[in-house]
């Protein structure tokens, strides 16, 4: 990769200063972005590695009301720590990737980058979570702006992400077996006011929320309510994983599936 | 260049780094430490799997600066004290969990988080851990095997793929 300049500051005041930089970037666990340099895709002159700000790490919560998951905590730390107050959450960190890239990829970091098929983005937008940055609150229905894309400004870092609990969620993955990534994924959240679904892996636009099955499953909280019922293949990703088609049959199948866990 | 000081095997350290400089090319180059595979240099493969602080981590995908000041655990620190081979090493040996050994470092290192996450897995739980951990020889069977001998429970019941 291209050489560039490495600073670990101690607390965010000193990272927002350095990030303020000439093509300064934040780093966070580096399992995407550092295989990304390797490619030569990305080049900052100066990474600003948010590891080290013991702030920004850890999960804290109320049962029953919300769990918080500091940016910079790992996939392992949140498998680990997140099931105490939110089951699914823990469970969908817990197969994220493998052992390894959990024990370094962080919840910001993957919310930072929205890869159309990463786990997190899915759960955040299913529950109606919130973003904390250093600069404002973000509402999950506001934060995704597309493939790799989010409302985040130069220099803002993620601090923080707090859920809501809902009465019941699972997370359904079709997991694509080299990257580890979800060939598509679904995240079902019921609060009290209705139910949430969110789509990763599928669409052309990123992660999304599948409001026709929100309805069906907010009337009746079942998989068999959601029989023959699938999104537009129209703008759904096709590789050679998977057609566009398939995607959104896979749509149906994981939504019903995350439904039946939810119980 | 800047100089990074790691704690490595419990041996304190030092060597020059880049900002670029990943974190198994220095334990290769600058310390001398070459048991640590580069096998992809794209994350998929665990080669290259060290524990930084007692995690299992991909060294290829973290840079060596990320690492100042940390505990580092290469495979060169898995044998006994006298040299000999620690218990999960003797069990890839007496079980042929490799055969040209390429990807035994990583194999032994996630092995040796896993054991102590989990001292007792089963089969089911020790594919899954080892799922980051890619071997193009054994065909996993008898990594397997060597993973549940050397966590000290019984292979009798796993089906033998043995060199014979």
């Amino acid at each position: 990769m291209y050489n560039f300049d490495f600073v670990r500051p101690s607390t965010l005041a000193e990272a927002v200063i350095a990030l303020a930089g000439d093509e300064a970037q934040p780093l966070a666990g580096g399992q995407t972005l550092l295989p990304s340099m390797k490619q030569r895709l990305n080049m900052p002159g100066t990474l600003v590695s948010l590891t080290g700000i013991a702030d920004l790490k850890g999960v804290s919560g109320e049962a029953g009301a919300s769990v918080t998951i500091g940016a910079a905590t790992t996939h392992a730390q949140v498998a680990a720590e997140a099931g105490a107050f939110y089951p699914a959450l823990a469970d969908l960190a817990a197969r994220i990737g493998d052992p390894a890239v959990r024990n370094r990829g962080t919840i910001g970091g993957s919310l930072a980058n929205n890869d159309p098929s990463a786990c997190y983005p899915a759960a955040v937008l299913a529950s109606g979570a919130t973003i904390t940055t250093n600069k404002r609150e973000i509402a999950a229905d506001d934060f995704f702006d597309g493939m790799f894309a989010t409302v985040l400004e130069e220099g803002e870092i993620i601090t923080s992400v707090t859920f809501p609990i809902p009465q019941a969620a699972a997370y359904a993955k079709f997991l694509q077996p080299a990257s580890r990534f979800a060939l598509t994924g679904a995240f079902v959240a019921r609060f009290e006011g209705g139910v949430r679904v969110a789509i990763t892996g599928a669409s052309e636009g990123g992660v999304f929320r599948w409001s026709d099955a929100e309805s069906v499953l907010s009337n009746s909280f079942s998989g068999d309510a959601l029989a023959g019922k699938l999104p537009a293949a129209e703008g759904m990703i096709s590789d050679l994983h998977g057609s566009a088609a398939y995607r959104a049959h896979l749509c149906g199948v994981m939504t019903r599936r995350a439904v039946a866990a939810a119980g | 260049m800047s100089k990074v000081t790691i704690t490595v095997n419990g041996r304190e350290m030092s060597g020059e780094a880049e900002g670029r400089t990943l974190l198994v090319s220095f334990l290769r180059e600058a310390l001398g430490l070459t048991g640590t595979h580069v096998g992809c240099d794209t994350s998929q493969c665990g080669a290259c799997v060290v524990h930084v602080d007692g995690k299992a981590v991909k060294s290829c995908t973290m840079l060596a600066m990320e690492a100042e000041g940390a505990e580092v655990t290469t495979v060169e620190g898995m044998a006994d004290a006298d040299g000999s081979l620690g218990v999960i090493q003797q069990a890839f040996q007496d079980h042929h969990g490799l055969q040209c050994g390429f990807c035994t470092p990583g194999m032994v290192m996630s092995t040796a988080a896993l054991l102590k996450d989990n001292p007792t897995p089963s089969e089911a739980e020790i594919r899954a851990y080892l799922d980051g951990n890619i071997c193009r020889c054994t065909g996993y069977h008898n990594i397997v095997r060597a993973v549940m001998a050397a966590s000290g429970q019984d292979v009798s019941g796993l089906g033998v793929v043995a060199a014979e």
